[in-house]
């Protein structure tokens, strides 16, 4: 008989106003790799917390190796075995890799000896063939070396079972099937791991056993080999899902937005942004796709001004806007729609009527000379509400009590409702519910057909290969080539997300 | 924040509310105001006093008669002034705790006009006096604002040093060159002409500072929340990163802020030393602008409450003195508000989250 | 007796600066572990005329030294419920903590105002040590609390740097959540930092009332603890800085009343005005400040990541 590592017995736990879980039923039997599948707010991330023990369940047992537990904090559960890798990851940024992994730990003396921990922790390492140097400083290592640091981190305490939530996010394909490659390794040791994912060409390659979320409730549990993705799919979303999108054929000549030889530095003073050449055409959607951390929010940044130009040009509409402020930019027609919703594009304390001038209060619309007629932009912003289906309760409530999805609606209905030219979107799908995703995605389509130049970031592959005319690769923050939309191909872009130039990629995947 | 306190997989916890507990925004202060008492009371037993008494003492002197309340609405005027000025500043957070330095600044260059260009009709020397005691105090915060802007220089520490170098300074005028030199070596200015001596109410001493304090908190409260501007400085204050996605100049921004903060607190030592004094001497706040920050944030930095909190803070301080003639050190009325902004902000967690317990049944405590 | 001038200077610089360098470290722990308390002023305050009066009751100084502790670390006791538990805005409740210790401290020494203390601190030349040229006066020639400082230092400094204990605290300051899941108790460590702070100021306080000037005047401080918060920005968070930069404005501090004292004999110091020796340590510490924030702003190095930010767990 298999043993069960893991066994949660009807889960249930609420937040104000959402049950994330209710009844759900989970079991992991060691040597395996389970998949928790769902979609974004059906309440994996919830579960797995409850798992490591940050948050404490309302209702429900949890067995591991059949002992029942009760975790208050994460601290219990890492006692008990279970380690997990959040998606953003929990690491010091100033400390060393070293200093990371023996941070916490009770044993061993007074003092810390670094140096030996550093050698020991690299025999560690080597022993799961996972690469760290344990004296970098994290904030020097890349998404991918992190999130090895953080897998290294928990199995250093023991970990028997780890739970990884989206992991493959942060990542190039092909640093995603050596993540695999690791994790089987660990399970060919005996232990288990949990991997939290929306992704089910990943699932059905990779994982052992699938267990399907939805709206809080555990749907079903499959059998790799039992089960299809159309099986899947519809498992997590309760009805059959569209395919890819026809982008409409229009003509594209006038360039509105050039970027040429541009540069820029990062947070950290080092350069993010290497001679970048880009065009949009009116009517063009170019994606942007790249591992996390290359260069895209620099990128969106030093188009809305948000980022000074180090070196290069900046043209809108063929007039030069290097170097002019964010105002100007935004009275150009350039609309950022930033990866952070609420703390960048929306004020979470403040209301929605409030929110939906944040960028053209000045003109206007919102009330003459130095005052602001409050009626009219309520008036105003009733209607932007109707019109993007935004559910709120209140005009006059604020913001962030409002869904993802939500916030994400009456983000695109402001920015929209200025009739930009230029539309630069930062993972604007990123956590969204399917209905939310429809109308983003809607909506980048419509504003393409009205002659818009879009640049569209993407963690998702998909997502750019079925929305964008053209995708480019970055990498490091120099741009690896372009390709597009009929020569698409999956390991020409994988390669050059991972740093290779286009024509080289190319001669790759041709030869292979 | 999982377990305050754990029992078998139960925990007492606190839990975000969704919104804000309007019943709790209320309730908050008045409890606060009373639990303070509470414990004030609690140490005036322990020193051997009778808490009942001195708090009746206290009341009757500051609201029990005609003179007791119009001596609360004078020391009201000061904390009003201050309140609208650090919590302008609050507001954008931009911790202005040197209001009392800015106060200061603001008396000297009243007294400036009042000793050496009081030529002319009252209104024009006093509008004179007005306007520099504004600059003054304005300038005297932009010394902490320009590096804050510019560097991220922390405020608070530079504000607060202000405080210290202005009241020297003040001290410095009057026992050095603005000594009266009919005075008899004491240490105070000649005293002010008529033009420069704001007018009173009645017989009382109430002055015309009133108006400018309620006239700073109309414009306060209509530029805030009717004006562009005003809701520029909304943005930056709750979201800097989002004003700046909005191309709002939030340097600028803090430079306006904080002359206007330094400003009022200006103004609010003008209208002491022409309405009171009548001149410079040491002594002139009693630290009228510390409490000006317990006045703002009691008054949840909203210019109409805060008058109804600066008569309340208005009357402690006068209480306090009642006191005094009994017998007891007046610094009991600084604890008291120190109390007062503790209960209020350990308060402030109820209108935002609440208790519950979590594990076995739920229950809302 | 035939020291000279600049031993004397450099001597009464370490005497002036303990106090500064008590509350600095103390700020410097609160601080690595992610709260701010801008009590400082008020725990001093509270330290002082509690040491004072401890000192009158018991006619032990040591006896007085406990009990400032004790009441430090009460005051910061309640900062650390406020910012920590309750989450409150770390700001405001360090300057009610100050306006509360103001009073405190003013209420509870009223009625010993002018009273001397019977027991104070007084110098112990070190054996052997003392008598080192110059060195030997500066250092090695003053009472015990400067000695225990000297201690305090080190044990901070290896504490912080060297010991497991001091890695999970620079942890919890710098990314809590990292720390939570590594099972490190952020709470329970940034209460017993932000106690530790108060417990350290509440000494320094002691030293003004017991050693430095022996005796209760109100607002004794003058904005020490202030000075002491600009400090551990000036010290980035290292108590081997802190001392440095303490005996600094401790120099400073004292420089003051020396040119007064010279100005009897000096004509041209007579012409300044004691007013203005009095701004100086004030204005040297906005100077300081505003020239640390800049360069530390170029080098990207020093302020805790998480400094001010409440934690919660299941903030999502």
């Amino acid at each position: 008989m298999e043993t069960m590592l893991v066994k949660m017995v009807s889960i249930t736990k609420k937040f104000p106003g959402v049950i994330a879980n209710r009844n759900v039923d989970f079991e992991l039997k060691a040597g395996q790799i389970h998949a928790l599948l769902g979609e974004n707010g059906a309440g994996k991330s919830t579960l797995m917390s409850v798992l490591t023990g940050l948050y404490m369940p309302d209702d429900g047992e949890i067995h591991i190796k059949g002992r029942k537990v009760s975790f208050t904090s994460p601290r219990d559960a890492i006692s008990a075995g279970i380690g997990m890798v959040h998606q953003h990851f929990r690491l010091v940024n100033s400390f060393s890799v070293a200093e990371n992994i023996v941070m916490g730990s009770s044993s061993e003396g007074f003092l810390i000896d670094m140096h030996e921990a550093e050698k020991k922790l690299a025999a560690f390492s080597e022993d799961y063939g996972l690469n760290v140097i344990p004296k970098a400083k994290v904030w020097q290592l890349s998404v991918g070396e992190q999130q090895r640091v953080e897998i290294v981190k928990m199995l250093y305490r023991g970990a028997e079972i780890l739970v990884l939530d989206e992991p493959t996010a942060v990542l190039t394909p092909q640093e995603s099937r050596e993540l695999f490659a690791t994790l089987r390794r660990m399970t060919d040791r005996g232990k288990g791991v949990i991997v939290i994912t929306h992704k089910l060409q990943e699932v059905m390659e990779n994982a052992d056993r699938i267990t399907v979320l939805r709206d809080g409730q555990s749907v079903a549990t499959f059998n790799v080999r039992d089960t299809n993705p159309k099986e899947l799919a519809q498992a997590m979303v309760g009805r059959d899902i569209t395919g890819s999108y026809e982008l409409p054929e229009i003509t594209k000549c006038e360039t509105i937005l050039q970027l040429k030889n541009l540069s820029a530095y990062g947070d950290r003073g080092q350069i993010a942004l290497k001679e970048i050449n880009l065009a949009v055409r009116r009517g063009e959607i170019v994606g942007l796709a790249g591992v996390a951390g290359n260069g895209q929010k620099e990128l969106a940044e030093v188009i809305a001004g948000l980022r000074e130009v180090a070196g290069g040009k900046l043209h809108f509409l063929g007039k030069d806007y290097t170097g002019k402020s964010v105002r100007q930019i935004v009275d150009a027609g350039v609309s950022l729609i930033p990866e952070d919703r609420l703390g960048t594009g929306l004020v979470g304390s403040l209301d929605a009527v409030s929110n939906s001038i944040l960028k053209n209060y000045r003109l206007k619309d919102a009330g003459r000379g130095w005052f602001i007629n409050w009626r009219s932009v309520r008036k105003c912003t009733d209607k932007l509400v109707k019109d993007y289906d935004v559910k709120l309760t209140r005009l006059e409530a604020p913001v962030k009590l409002l869904s993802g999805g939500n916030l994400q609606k009456l983000l695109l209905a402001r920015e929209m409702s200025n009739n930009p030219e230029i539309i630069v979107a930062v993972y604007p799908a990123r956590g969204l519910d399917i209905g939310a995703i429809e109308t983003v995605r809607n909506t980048l389509l419509k504003q393409r057909e009205q002659g818009k130049a879009i640049v569209l970031i993407s963690e998702e592959l998909e997502e750019l290969f079925a929305l964008s005319d053209r995708i480019a690769v970055i990498h490091e923050g120099e741009i690896m080539g372009t390709v597009d939309r009929d020569c698409l191909d999956l390991n020409e872009i994988g390669m050059m997300m991972a740093g290779e130039r286009k024509e080289l990629a190319n001669g790759r995947v041709a030869s292979s | 924040m999982a377990g305050l306190l754990a029992v078998k997989g139960r925990a007492l916890t606190i839990e975000k509310r969704g919104d804000i507990s309007k019943a709790a925004m209320i309730l908050n202060p008045i409890l606060s105001v009373a639990l303070a008492l509470l414990v004030g009371g609690t140490f005036l037993v322990l020193t051997g006093h009778d808490p009942l008494e001195i708090y009746s003492t206290m009341l009757k002197g500051a609201f029990g008669s005609a003179y007791g309340l119009s001596e609360t609405v004078v020391k009201a005027i000061p904390l009003l002034l201050s309140g609208l000025a650090v919590s302008v500043a609050f507001r954008m957070q931009l911790w202005n705790i040197g209001a009392e330095g800015q106060l200061y600044f603001g008396a000297i260059a009243a007294t400036w006009v009042a000793l050496f260009h009081a030529d002319g009709s009252r209104i024009i020397v006093l509008s004179m006096m007005v306007g520099a005691a504004f600059v003054a105090g304005g300038l005297w915060a932009m010394i902490a604002a320009i590096p804050r802007a510019f560097f991220k220089v922390n405020e608070t520490i530079t504000t607060l040093m202000l405080n210290y170098v202005a009241i020297l300074y003040s001290n410095y005028l009057i026992y050095g060159p603005w000594k009266d030199p009919e005075g008899y070596n004491f240490p105070l200015t000649a005293i002010f002409p008529e033009s420069a001596v704001l007018p009173v109410l009645g017989t009382s001493r109430i002055h015309f500072g009133l108006f400018f304090g309620l006239a700073a908190a109309l414009i306060l409260y209509v530029a805030l929340w009717h004006t562009k501007w005003g809701y520029e400085i909304r943005v930056i204050g709750e979201s800097p990163v989002a004003a700046r996605y909005a191309g709002m100049n939030i340097v600028k921004n803090i430079l306006i802020v904080m002359f206007i903060s330094g400003g009022l607190a200006g103004i609010a030592g003008m209208a002491e030393v022409s309405g009171i004094s009548q001149r410079l001497q040491p002594g002139l706040s009693p630290g009228y602008g510390y409490t000006a920050i317990i006045v703002a944030w009691l008054a949840r930095l909203n210019p109409f409450t805060m008058l109804g909190v600066s008569f309340i803070f208005g009357g402690l301080l006068v209480g306090g003195y009642t006191m005094q003639t009994s017998g007891l050190p007046a610094a009991l009325v600084s604890m008291l508000q120190g109390a007062i902004l503790f209960f209020v902000l350990g308060g402030e967690i109820f209108t935002k989250y609440r208790l519950v317990l979590t594990g076995g049944d739920r229950k809302e405590v | 007796m035939s020291d000279p001038l600049i031993v004397i200077l450099f001597a009464t610089a370490v005497t002036a600066g303990t106090p500064l360098l008590y509350a600095a470290l103390g700020e410097i722990f609160t601080e690595r572990s992610g709260v701010l308390n801008l009590g400082v002023e008020g725990m001093m305050l509270v330290g002082a005329v509690v040491g004072y009066i401890a000192t009158l009751q018991s006619q032990n100084h040591w006896i007085g030294v406990f009990a400032a502790m004790a009441a430090g670390g009460l005051m910061a006791l309640i900062h650390a419920v406020l910012s920590i538990t309750l989450r409150a805005n770390q700001v405001v409740s360090g300057l009610a903590l100050t306006i509360f210790g103001t009073g405190l401290s003013s209420y509870m020494g009223k009625s010993f105002v002018g009273q001397p203390v019977p027991d104070q601190f007084k110098p112990i030349d070190i054996p052997v040590l003392s008598q080192l040229p110059y060195i030997g006066k500066i250092f090695f020639s003053h009472d015990a609390l400067v000695y225990l400082s000297f201690v305090i230092v080190a044990a901070a400094w290896v504490f912080i740097f060297y010991t497991r204990w001091g890695l999970n605290l620079r942890a919890v300051g710098e990314n809590p959540a990292a720390a939570d899941s590594m099972g490190i108790p952020v709470y329970l460590t940034r209460y017993s930092s932000v106690i530790i702070g108060g417990v350290l100021a509440g000494v320094g306080g002691a030293y003004l009332s017991l050693a430095y000037a022996p005796s209760w005047i109100e607002h004794m401080t003058a904005g020490r603890g202030w000075i002491a918060v600009a400090l551990v920005i000036f010290a980035v968070w290292h108590p081997g800085k802190a001392l440095v930069g303490s005996y600094i404005f401790g120099g400073v501090d004292s420089l003051g009343f020396r040119i007064q004292a010279l100005g009897e004999k000096a004509s041209f110091l007579k012409d300044i005005s004691p007013f203005f020796l009095q701004m100086f340590p004030y204005i040297l510490t906005m100077i300081v400040l505003i020239l640390i924030t800049a360069e530390t702003k170029k080098r990207r190095v020093g302020t805790p990541a998480s400094l001010g930010i409440p934690y919660d767990r299941e903030e999502r």
